[in-house]
């Protein structure tokens, strides 16, 4: 089931479509099962004889599995090419590295725009609601299929720290360390509000057909832009806007008038408009619903230490970063302070940094630094080379 | 330096193999580090500065970007065998916090503190009249970090004010090894440079009001 595809420098890389038939659903936290289920995923590195070397990356809301590797859609380098290839902090020359869309995803993991087998016709709003643990729930499917007992490394930023720290309460005997980047436990009311902007900015476009577009032949890409440029503004801090554009003009002089004038303006149409020719819009619904959803302490009487209380094995390492007002640094102390609660052993380190919730992609050294040692320092404990 | 820290060779004295052992400004966990190779703990640091904090991380230890006059309430009762607070006792906004909370995470404390009741000090202070700056405290007192310092007589009092037990007590002079004292003879309080103490409370498993257990 595994399409392998050629390889491109020192290492191998792989993935395809791992295609789970209708006897092996995936339950979903909902009560609604999900079947046939589709996982697209992309893999670097080969997997070792004695199957330790394998590592997970869970990606953000609006990324996808081309982690390190050029976007079959729009051409562009992989989201985090800074960070995976050879004597990067992930390695394929020394690690399995593996990324998958995530559940409700619309770059070839079912969701919301995949055919519903019921009616034949894509799922559209009859896709069932999806949560964080769900997505893992759907990983963990995989990376058994892929033989793996036990991950060395789950990793992830903003949605994917988040599915991190889900894996260690779900699966504590599954990975061997964790890494959780610019995340939090659960969303604020101020991250749902976002949300709900965007939400209903894709939900007010004429072209959404109520959730049935793409049965109608239509794409409420003007919502999705909207929904796009909403949510952009929360990955940037104020100073990294104000660097890049400061009040400064597309053209000389004003238009007086209400085209865009500045540049943040342009700047953020056309993150807008880039934006919908890669995501579907009914999946941008469906996932940050289940980010609002998440609250990791929730089904412990609201103790997030309790989650933690199984994964004491697991070397976790939280980062944050200083300018980040999307997941901000005190709801990565509040992670730590829960782990230390629960009797884990716990890393922690807040990056300085201007540039946002976003500094996660982007070439920070000191971030960079901690990455590698953390997970230098595990890969000794874990006897990789 | 060549060889370990005096207080550090101290320390390892103390601390039993296998122990759970959290170090209070860890630095550079050199501390852990060697705990970790001699004695096989399980360690934890938490260190303040981003340096320390990715020089720790480098070697593998599990270390929390924090401080400890605000971090040490989020650590369940009794985590650890020994909580070390090296040398920054003297630092915190509230020692006397501080000194209570070290035992409610741990069954033992080890902490060090530089002794402003040593000789040089108060030769220091009687003869120039000025703020004594010494090899154990440098800085003149506008930059000091040492904010809360006391004698070996007034710390002795603090910890029978919060009814800790003084299992050891190590006087400590740069380059010299430690000599291992009774803090409560007087000419201690003239002769220790830095004394280095291992606590435990009086009454077993008696937490301090108002501090429970995440889990109880």
């Amino acid at each position: 089931m595994t399409a392998q595809a050629p390889i491109t420098a020192g290492y191998e890389t792989g993935g395809g479509t791992w295609r789970f038939p209708a006897d092996r659903p995936l339950r979903l936290d909902s009560g609604a099962t999900l079947a046939p289920l589709e996982i697209a995923y992309k893999t670097y590195g080969s997997l070792n004889a004695a199957r330790t070397n394998a590592v997970l990356v869970c990606h953000a809301l609006t990324m996808d599995q081309h982690m390190a590797s050029p976007h079959p859609l729009t051409g562009k380098p992989g989201w985090w090419d800074l960070f995976v290839g050879p004597g990067r902090p992930l390695d394929p020359e020394r690690h399995f590295i593996i990324c998958s869309n995530v559940v409700g995803g619309c770059m070839g993991t079912t969701g919301p725009a995949s055919i519903d087998p019921a009616t034949g016709e894509a799922y559209g709003l009859k896709f069932p609601v999806i949560t964080i643990a769900d997505m893992v729930r759907a990983q963990a499917m995989l990376v058994e299929a892929l033989g793996i007992e036990t991950l060395f490394a789950v990793l992830g930023g903003s949605m994917g720290g988040m599915q991190v720290l889900q894996w260690a309460a779900d699966y504590p005997d599954r990975l061997f360390s964790a890494v959780c980047i610019a995340a939090a436990a659960r969303h604020s009311a101020q991250n749902i509000a976002f949300h709900e902007v965007g939400r209903q900015a894709i939900m007010a476009d004429p072209n959404w057909c109520g959730g049935a577009y793409l049965k109608a032949g239509m794409r409420p890409d003007k919502g999705l832009a909207v929904a796009r440029m909403a949510a952009h503004i929360t990955y940037l801090s104020e100073a990294a806007l104000q660097r890049k554009f400061g009040r400064e003009l597309q053209r000389d002089g004003l238009s007086w008038g209400f085209d865009a004038d500045f540049q943040v303006e342009s700047y953020l149409r056309h993150q807008g408009a880039s934006f919908v020719d890669r995501f579907d819009a009914n999946s941008y619904l469906y996932i940050t619903r289940a980010l609002d959803y998440f609250d990791l302490a929730a089904p412990h009487g609201g103790v997030l230490a309790a989650a933690f209380v199984p994964a004491r094995k697991v070397k976790f390492c939280v980062l944050s970063f200083s300018s980040d007002w999307l997941y901000p640094t005190s709801e990565s102390r509040d992670i730590v302070r829960a782990l230390n609660g629960a009797g884990c052993r716990a890393s922690f380190a807040e990056v300085q940094s201007d540039k946002g919730h976003d500094a996660f992609f982007l070439d920070e050294p000191v971030f960079e630094q901690t990455l590698r040692g953390f997970l230098e320092a595990q890969a000794q404990a874990r006897g990789l080379a | 330096m060549t060889s370990i820290r005096e207080d550090f060779a101290e320390i390892l004295k103390l601390v039993r193999p296998g122990a759970r052992v959290l170090d209070i400004g860890c630095e550079d966990g050199a501390l852990l580090e060697l705990l970790t190779r001699e004695k096989q703990i399980d360690g934890q640091g938490l260190e303040i500065s981003p340096d320390g904090v990715a020089a720790c991380l480098a070697r593998g230890l599990a270390v929390v970007q924090g401080d400890g006059d605000r971090d040490l309430d989020h650590f369940p009762s009794q985590a650890f065998d020994y909580a070390i607070l090296s040398k920054t006792l003297q630092q915190m906004r509230e020692p006397r916090h501080v000194l209570s909370e070290l035992l409610r995470i741990a069954g033992q404390a080890v902490v060090s503190v530089p002794n402003f009741g040593h000789w040089k000090v108060r030769w220091a202070l009687l003869s120039r009249g000025r703020m004594p700056e010494t090899g154990v405290l440098p800085e003149p007192w506008y930059s000091t970090p040492n904010i809360h310092l006391c004698t070996l007589r007034d710390f002795v009092s603090l910890c029978d004010a919060l009814d800790l037990r003084i299992d050891a007590c190590a006087a400590l002079s740069e380059g010299k090894p430690a000599r291992p004292i009774d803090p409560r003879r007087p000419i201690e309080n003239w002769r220790a440079e830095t004394a280095l103490f291992l606590l435990s409370r009086k009454v077993e498993g008696k937490p301090a009001p108002g501090q429970a257990g995440l889990f109880e």
